[in-house]
């Protein structure tokens, strides 16, 4: 097979692993109602729906193998030297730690949040260039898919904690009465739906193939930014050049630097629309908090085995997270940028996120922070990975940025 | 067991508790300061004031010196001004005057003064030596090795030795004539 | 000191919460671990005492206390966490990047992030992970590290030590994992043994009372992983000695043998080629990429030779050198010996080298040559002797020219000592003629001094070179950072991937009670409970936190 082959028959796998993603969303989400599965005294039993939910997961995850080694084959290096590469690996890894986890405790109720969050992450991935990319030399290691996978497995199983501490805390918050915790789980649901919003947003004007071209200047000079969605905000005293594009509403301000500056904020304002759009709907029709409409469903599951799976994820997603995005990531460092410590951006947020699950693992042992506490701090977490994911690679500058 | 050697068991075993996490502490507490010490020494040079002034051996390119190598440790028991320079470096152009001024002043009363050329070629160095006239010796740091010895960052640098071949002042940055003669004074012999 | 007996004749030392023997808890100290209003016993290092929560009274007692506590140990955490991210809000000063039109930090944070840059400027968040007040956070850490394990380390061994398999009902009942069956035969409970033997449970007993016992060692796990860091953080301290780490870099251009910084002139390199490679824009696999987003770098590297100096030299002469070893230093490839390591870092290309010139007539048409002199850029000759007694000596030479527009004499300088932009002032001299014509050239410049010159003086070629910079590193704490990581890394896995797991079992008159606690992972404890007790009348636990 030619790589051209091959690079297309990686592109189809990645799809194909998609849709079964998708689908095995609508069996997990089944099990919620479905008899079968019922709570017996002991322990859930995952029922018909759950079995072919997880069975797809499981094919779905092996096309995403398939795309990952055929685009290995395709290019001759391991794909996960750009950001379309490291944010699809991501979406794997996450359904990986989604996989062990489900073998290890059978709650199909996890399958409902984590595989939405693939799918997001995927549809995240799928806006940045996805042709196959020459690796730069300093990337040149075997050293990169040792460091690269390890990193994203130890984020993938940190990322399970969430979806299980999120799920807790839909179960668990009391939502007859407003309060600081109703309004915090419902900011959280709504930064869930301002991603979800992002993916959508983006498939429909990539379907679409909208393009608006703008000159401006930049950091003293001339530039050209392509924007993928109508410009609401266009770049700082930047000129349209495309026809039958959008002019912008208004201009970033000049204080906004960095590469792109305006097509990201531009991407945020749509995003945050269509999330809100979503949530409106949502909320108009149910006539409920969001919280409040999803409580019912989680009903099933125990929440003692909810925080367990929690914790047991962030038990088993630590000493791996350590050793990829620490360890490893400083001995490649060593070999490559002569110090295998350099605080760079991405290196101290990797810090950060290993202090953080620190001091979350103290808090829990020494100072017995269970159930709901924990739960929150499982959310928090995660939000430090999509940090580092998404704020530190297009917005902090560095030697891992390599969206840029 | 009655109850006094009941008291001084007790006595001992609180003492020795207090030895071992004086101790303890003491240790982690040398070290912290190891640390910040070290830490805010990091950037300070590796040969201050008061210490030794290394020994070099460079090329001598000044015409009008009668002299093809100038080592160091030759002009002991003489005040030495060591400059390091380049000629496109403009505060160092401007010190030059000063320096050859105080040189005829000072060189019969035992003040000797080496400026240490940081330039690339000689060509260019000899016709700024010619510009200005200068009589006192100039070494060529080809290798830059003199300058990273006495971890010298900006130029023009100054480090001052007395007769006894220590070094007592380092400056950084350009002089004024009446710094500079101060100083001279001050290691004159 | 006031001592604890409990009722079952054990002597506990003040602090205790759960007695040493037989976990009974201690009335009165429940507090201390604020479990005093609920059912289920807090487990925490067993309910021994922790030295430092008992006596308070000096204030080395305090200090260490104070340390001691994982509440401060959680703090500093958090705020070394809070601080580590403020350092990324911009970039740190070695981050500023090379092509920012000022790249002094006084002026590069200001001129670009405005208000707020000048704010991080002055409040020293440019070089915030070598501030003071950073490493004292970090060092405070490795403080609490340190006295935190030992004040845990020491009872809870004495605590798992000293256990014994008879217990009091009270511990037994109030664990989390606990059931009671009022009729049990020896024969079930024989089995209930043997099923916990086969899942390699250790059984130890004292009068019909039974303990299970699984996994202890990864109760050892935190403070393996705690030695480890404490290691780690020694290695970091190691590294301010100078002879343990050093670091400096060098730039080479090629053809050119420099000294080794930081090896007093023992070593010497040679920059014997540079290459750069990229990729093939034709490759079939990268081409509507290298299209789209450009070219990258497929390979940068240095071809070397490294020399040793014979004897003992003094800095700054000419010692005789001894090729040592000739090899290349790529990205991701660097050269090691004798405890040096040199890195490839980055590269300059196409700097001049040398220039050649030709001398002609002004009104020639033709421009045909009188003579050309090639000159060495980098050690030009002062004087070059042309064919029928012309001669053309260099009069001033600037490698790196600009037109000085400041200074009180507008004139020509040069900005460094590298031929960036090499021009002349040459001085032509013709065959007889003493007074000299003077003419200024360089690149894309000719400039006569007088109108009346009759020669003109012209690049003809010119050739360049490459630069490379190198790092050079000698470190040699390295294996203890290595030896740090690697103890860190088995102790958490060891506190991490295993578990503890223990089953009481305690007869009663007719029957027994059951209870289980582990540190983590209920369910699999669960799990082996219920494979343990099949084929048998004994009541599967409850959990009972659930019900609470």
């Amino acid at each position: 097979m030619g790589t051209a082959q091959l690079a297309s028959l990686s592109g189809t796998m990645l799809f194909i692993a998609f849709l079964f993603y998708l689908v095995a969303v609508f069996f997990f989400g089944a099990t919620i109602r479905d008899k079968h599965t019922t709570s017996d005294e002991k322990r859930e039993k995952p029922g018909i729906a759950g079995n072919i939910g997880i069975v797809l997961t499981i094919l779905g995850f092996l096309s995403q193998v398939t795309y990952f080694v055929t685009r290995w084959m395709a290019s001759g290096h391991a794909p996960i030297s750009n950001m379309f590469e490291y944010s699809t690996f991501f979406s794997m890894t996450i359904t990986l730690g989604f996989i062990i986890i489900y073998l290890i405790y059978k709650t199909p109720v996890l399958g409902v949040f984590a595989l939405p969050i693939t799918i997001i992450i995927i549809g995240y991935a799928s806006m940045f260039p996805s042709e196959i990319s020459p690796i730069t030399a300093s990337l040149q290691s075997y050293w990169l898919p040792i460091h690269v996978s390890t990193v994203s497995l130890g984020q993938g199983l940190l990322s399970i904690s969430f979806i299980a501490g999120l799920i807790y805390l839909v179960r668990q918050i009391n939502q007859s009465v407003r309060n600081k915790k109703t309004t915090s789980l419902e900011i959280i649901l709504f930064v869930i739906m301002i991603f979800l919003g992002f993916s959508v947003i983006s498939l429909i004007f990539k379907s679409v193939g909208y393009e608006a071209t703008f000159q401006h200047i930049q950091d003293e000079k001339q530039m050209e930014t392509t924007y993928y969605m109508p410009a609401i905000a266009g770049p700082y005293e930047g000129e349209l050049l495309s026809e039958n594009a959008m002019e912008p509403w208004f201009d970033i301000p000049s204080w906004m630097h960095g590469k792109d500056a305006g097509r990201k904020f531009n991407t945020i304002i749509w995003s945050t629309l269509t999330g809100a759009v979503l949530y409106g709907v949502i909320r108009l029709f149910t006539r409920k908090r969001l919280g409040a409409f999803l409580q019912p469903f989680m009903q099933k599951v125990k929440p003692e085995l909810l925080d367990e799976i929690s914790y047991r994820s962030i038990a088993i997603g630590f000493p791996v997270f350590t050793l990829g995005g620490l360890i490893f990531a400083s001995i490649w460092a060593q070999i490559a940028w002569d110090r295998f410590w350099g605080w760079d951006p991405k290196e101290v947020w990797a810090l950060i996120t290993w202090f953080f699950y620190a001091a979350f693992l103290h808090l829990r042992l020494s100072r017995g922070w269970h159930g709901e506490k924990s739960a929150w701090l499982a959310v928090v977490g995660f939000a430090i990975i999509m940090f580092n994911l998404i704020a530190v690679n297009l917005l902090l500058a560095g030697l891992h940025s390599y969206a840029s | 067991m009655d109850l006094d050697e009941r008291k001084k068991l007790k006595q001992n075993k609180k003492k020795k508790r207090l030895i071992f996490r004086i101790s303890i502490l003491l240790v982690l507490v040398l070290a912290v300061v190891f640390v910040l010490v070290s830490n805010s020494k990091k950037d300070n040079d590796t040969y201050a004031e008061g210490d030794e002034a290394p020994n070099f051996k460079l090329e001598q390119i000044n015409k009008s010196v009668d002299q093809k190598e100038l080592e160091l440790k030759d002009l002991k028991g003489k005040g030495v001004m060591v400059n390091f320079w380049a000629t496109y470096c403009k505060p160092c152009e401007k010190e030059m005057p000063y320096m050859q001024g105080l040189y005829e002043k000072y060189k019969d009363k035992g003040i000797e003064i080496v400026a240490v050329n940081l330039d690339g070629n000689e060509l260019v160095t000899n016709r700024f030596i010619d510009k200005y006239d200068l009589t006192f010796p100039v070494a060529w740091d080809k290798n830059k090795q003199v300058r990273e010895i006495y971890n010298i960052r900006p130029i023009p640098s100054s480090v001052f030795i007395d007769k006894n071949g220590k070094i007592t002042k380092r400056i950084e940055g350009q002089l004024t004539l009446d710094q500079l003669e101060d100083i001279l004074k001050s290691i004159q012999p | 000191m006031n001592k604890i007996k409990c009722e079952c004749g054990h002597v506990n030392p003040e602090g205790t919460v759960l007695c040493e023997a037989c976990g009974k808890p201690i009335e009165g100290n429940q507090h201390i671990t604020g479990n005093h209003k609920k059912k289920l016993l807090d487990m925490r290092y067993d309910g021994s005492a922790r030295r430092s929560q008992t006596y308070n009274r000096s204030m080395i007692d305090k200090i260490w206390s104070f340390f001691s506590s994982v509440k401060v140990g959680i703090w500093l955490i958090v705020i070394t966490l809070v601080a580590s991210s403020i350092g990324t809000i911009f970039p740190q000063e070695e981050y500023i990047p090379e092509d920012a039109p000022f790249r002094d930090p006084s002026i590069f944070y200001e001129d670009r992030y405005g208000i707020f840059g000048k704010i991080y400027y002055q409040l020293g968040f440019h070089h915030l992970y070598s501030s003071w007040w950073y490493i004292l956070l970090i060092a405070l850490i490795g403080i609490s590290l340190v006295i935190c394990s030992l004040d845990r380390v020491i009872p809870l061994y004495k605590a798992l030590k000293k256990q014994s398999p008879k217990r009091h009902k009270t511990f037994v009942e109030r664990q989390r994992l606990f059931s009671e069956t009022d009729h049990v035969t020896e024969q079930d409970k024989e089995t209930l043994v043997k099923h916990l033997k086969q899942q390699r449970y250790k059984i130890s007993e004292k009068d019909g009372h039974i303990l299970a016992e699984k996994g202890r060692f990864s109760r050892w796990g935190p403070y393996v992983n705690h030695i480890g860091l404490i290691i780690i953080l020694l290695a970091a301290i190691l590294r301010f000695t100078p002879f343990m780490y050093s670091d400096a870099s060098v730039s080479i251009r090629e053809g050119e043998t420099v000294s080794i910084p930081s090896t007093d002139g023992q070593y010497y390199i040679k920059n014997k080629k540079f290459t750069l490679e990229e990729y093939d824009e034709e490759d079939e696999r990268f081409k509507a990429s290298i299209e789209k987003s450009g070219n990258v770098a497929k390979n940068f590297q240095t071809d070397v030779i490294v020399y040793k100096a014979k004897g003992e030299a003094v800095p700054g002469s000419d010692p005789e050198l001894e090729k040592y070893k000739e090899d290349k230093i790529q990205m991701n490839n660097p050269l090691k010996f004798d405890g040096i390591t040199l890195y490839q870092r980055f590269y300059d290309l196409d700097e001049f080298k040398d220039m050649s010139f030709k001398l002609y007539e002004k009104d020639d048409k033709d421009q045909e040559a009188i003579g050309t002199f090639k000159v060495n850029l980098e050690d030009p000759k002062f004087e070059y002797s042309l064919p029928d007694g012309y001669k053309v000596k260099i009069d001033d030479y600037y490698p790196d020219y600009y037109f000085d527009e400041d200074d009180q004499t507008p004139q020509p300088r040069s900005d460094s000592t590298y031929p960036k932009n090499p021009a002349f002032i040459f001085k032509v001299y013709a065959p007889g003629e003493k007074e000299p014509e003077v003419s200024f050239a360089g690149i894309g410049k000719n400039i006569a001094a007088s109108k009346d010159n009759q020669y003109k003086l012209g690049i003809v070629d010119f050739s360049t070179r490459d630069i490379s910079t190198l790092t050079v590193r000698r470190d040699y704490t390295l294996p203890y950072f290595i030896i740090g990581a690697a103890i860190f890394m088995i102790g958490v896995i060891q506190g991490m991937y295993w578990y503890h797991r223990r089953v009481w079992i305690h007869p009663t008159e007719d029957g027994l009670l059951i209870a289980g606690h582990t540190n983590k992972n209920w369910h699999g404890l669960e799990r082996d409970i219920e494979k343990a007790i099949t084929d048998t009348s004994i009541n599967m636990v409850e959990d009972q936190q659930e019900q609470e």
